[in-house]
């Protein structure tokens, strides 16, 4: 029976969905395709993949709007960039992610705890200062970060088998997550916080988990890209990296891991694409969110999923999705 | 909206073949008729008034080559990228250039952050990547201190005008108190303050730091103010540079201010006002104001080109284009291993920013120009010696 409920209709269209790209990537990898040029390409979509389905989970399914996953995505690489240079082997990748993913959990609940009791827009600040505030202490801890040198030559561990990995696992626990029971609990308090309290739902445990869920794949996020690219320095988990993530995440559809999904692999391959055209890129860029944003005001997936199972069955046969809520609260 | 949703990630597909099939063909870098060199500069966020001009400074020098008839005949091709200072965005063209466009070798990147970022997929690529005006001290040194074998610079290193500006505030100002007001946030700054604190012979009585993008710098400098100092060091970039010139000058601080190359930069003028440009000292890579007939006709050509005056940085990517040309000369071909091993044997290389030759490490060998800004004027320029 467990193994009914784990290999639900649902992960199975994931898995094989995942599976069918695996083989697709490599062998577009073996053609030579995918070359060592697309291959980052490829990486750089797989963390920002990780980076929005977490953000999602806080801003699309939790309903609290957060301003600071850089910051998570500094504790992952900080984590890996100071532990793979004195370890360099795969298990102290492994062990630097988990150690990464501790301290930002922790980090996490001290922020999460007191703020998400409140209602309105105190988390946004308060997300938004935390990752400045790890920001600015990688500056001034030299010792041990290097400061504002960052750290070079570390380990390059991880290759886009990797990264695929991790992508895969976390739009896999997070897309069980939103259909499990604190997972419900967690959207009830999205739709109407004084509702899902007249429920007993604890509303400050549900946004906490959400959080510490997001917080923690930003870091493997962060992994990632310090083991990929080999060079990490305070500059690149500015605001501005939150907001890249948070227009990932808007762009793709607030409240869709499927939108978020689709919204990475179109802005890495526009972004690829706009590269030929200089300084212009950044105008085109902006012009193509605007536009879009125009005509698809809830994102390009809004807060639809995919499903393999949907595409043979009709919508109100499959239980539990977020379509089939829509259509019953409509009814 | 299934029906949406399926038209959708059919549209996706097509759009990732249609990319793929449009860009997959590459050609050899010794065939045909052109040779190509890579320029990938900040041509948009922070560094773009430097990625820019020095974008210019480059395709000016090629246009001018192929003026004269190419490379043994064969015209150089620019291929130009924006890495939105932005070191993710330096690696992923790096290898772009390498790989896919096939280049003989790349100029570029202007920051030291994405040159260090570049130079691995330079070395996994294979092609020389020469940077301006990456001028920290360890970017080209691998972890075991051997030097990176694709990799290479047109400027002097910072800990090399760090103890020039020292040795200069030693010998030609006589300072024997040094206060320092140096970003924190940044590692061209800090490592511009360690050379310069172990050159300097006297005391270094204040050291205060700022962060990248403050504007207003009164409490630092009111806590220096009434400190008995012969010279203030900045090492810091213009943006910064320019408000604090002004407001210790306005503040009554009346010592010379001594600066990095960063400082050097149209923009500093109007930052700091016409007023307050007195006692300023500030190495130069290059000096406009040279009497040499190369500089001169550089800067004439350069300011009918594109309207605005050359700086420093220009001199550097300009010299970069003819050091790489001179390199493919020596090798008799455009491969960009050839280019490479030429490169090393390249000696007293005659450019318009000083005759230098490579170093084991890369680095080249040249003398440092300090700067004397008076009443908003060049009033004077110093050149330390390399061998001190």
């Amino acid at each position: 029976m467990i193994l009914m409920k784990i290999f639900n209709r649902t992960n199975i269209s994931w898995i094989v969905l995942f599976i069918l790209t695996y083989f697709v990537l490599e062998g577009l990898t073996w053609a030579g395709i995918i070359d060592p040029f697309y291959e980052i390409t490829v990486v750089n979509i797989f963390i920002n993949i990780i980076l929005a389905v977490g953000l999602n989970l806080i801003v699309g399914f939790s309903g609290q709007l957060a301003l600071g996953h850089a910051g998570f995505m500094a504790i992952g690489a900080y984590a890996t960039g100071i532990l793979l240079v004195k370890m360099p082997s795969g298990a102290g990748l492994i062990v630097s992610m988990l150690v990464g993913m501790l301290v930002a959990g922790i980090l996490a609940l001290i922020i999460g705890i007191p703020t998400l009791r409140l209602k309105g827009d105190y988390f946004a600040i308060a997300t938004l200062g935390a990752s400045e505030i790890i920001r600015i202490a990688i500056l001034n801890l030299p010792d041990l970060t290097n400061g504002a040198v960052g750290i070079s030559g570390i380990p390059l561990m991880v290759d886009w088998r990797f990264a695929y990995f991790i992508a895969a696992l976390t739009i896999l626990v997070v897309s069980n997550y939103i259909r499990s029971s604190p997972g419900r609990a967690t959207i009830a308090v999205r739709e109407d916080e004084i509702a899902a309290e007249s429920l007993s739902i604890q509303t400050t445990y549900y946004k906490n988990l959400a959080f510490l869920i997001g917080a923690v794949t930003a870091v493997l996020a962060g992994s990632i890209h310090a083991s990929y690219f080999g060079v990490i320095n305070p500059g690149q988990f500015t605001f501005n990296k939150s907001i890249d993530i948070l227009i990932i995440v808007v762009f793709g559809g607030i409240g869709s891991v499927t939108g978020s999904v689709v919204a990475a692999v179109v802005l890495g391959i526009i972004n690829v694409y706009l590269q030929q055209f200089g300084a212009l890129r950044m105008i085109i860029y902006a012009l193509v969110l605007i536009f879009i944003m125009i005509f698809r005001p809830s994102g390009l997936m809004g807060n639809v999923e995919f499903s393999l199972s949907k595409l043979f069955k009709r919508p109100q046969d499959v239980p539990g999705s977020i379509e089939n809520m829509e259509q019953e609260k409509g009814a | 909206m299934k029906k949406y949703v399926k038209g959708l990630f059919f549209s996706l597909v097509v759009l990732m073949v249609v990319i793929v099939a449009g860009c997959s063909n590459g050609e050899s870098a010794d065939e045909g008729d052109t040779i190509k060199i890579g320029s990938m500069f900040e041509l948009t966020g922070s560094a773009a008034a430097y990625g820019t001009s020095m974008n210019n400074a480059v395709s000016m020098a090629v246009d001018e080559i192929n003026d004269a008839g190419g490379i043994d005949g064969r015209t150089i091709e620019i291929v130009e990228y924006d890495t939105k200072t932005d070191e993710t965005e330096a690696a992923s063209l790096t290898t772009r250039l390498g790989t896919r466009d096939q280049v003989s070798a790349i100029i570029g990147p202007a920051t030291t952050g994405s040159m260090q970022a570049a130079i691995p997929n330079a070395n996994n690529a294979e092609v020389p990547i020469m940077s301006p005006t990456a001028t920290d001290d360890g970017v080209l040194t691998a972890d075991d201190g051997s030097v990176h074998p694709y990799a290479w610079r047109t400027s002097f290193t910072n800990s090399f005008q760090g103890s020039a500006l020292a040795q200069f505030a030693n010998d030609e100002l006589d300072a024997s108190k040094a206060a320092i007001l140096s970003d924190n946030s940044s590692d061209y700054a800090i490592g511009l303050t360690e050379t310069f604190t172990k050159i300097f012979e006297g005391d270094i009585v204040a050291a205060e730091n700022f962060s990248e993008g403050e504007t207003d710098f009164s409490a630092v400098l009111t806590n220096i103010k009434d400190i008995d100092f012969d010279v203030l060091y900045v090492p810091g970039y213009y943006e910064e540079a320019g408000p604090i010139i002004k407001q210790a000058r306005e503040m009554g601080i009346e010592q010379p201010i001594l600066g990095p190359d960063g400082m050097g930069n149209e923009i500093l003028r109007e930052l700091a006002g016409a007023e307050n440009m007195n006692e300023v000292y500030y190495t130069s890579h290059f000096v406009v104001t040279s009497e040499e007939p190369e500089v001169q006709e550089f800067v004439n050509n350069y300011q009918e080109e594109f309207g605005i005056e050359a700086d420093m940085f220009t001199g550097l990517a300009y010299d970069s284009v003819y050091v790489i040309k001179e390199a493919i000369e020596e090798a008799g071909s455009a491969d960009p291993q050839a280019v490479n091993e030429a490169l090393a044997n390249v000696t007293d290389f005659p450019g318009i920013t000083g005759t230098f030759s490579f170093d084991e490490m890369h680095d080249p060998i040249k003398t440092v120009n300090i700067i004397e800004i008076q009443d908003n004027e060049e009033a004077g320029v110093y050149a330390i010696d390399p061998n001190f």
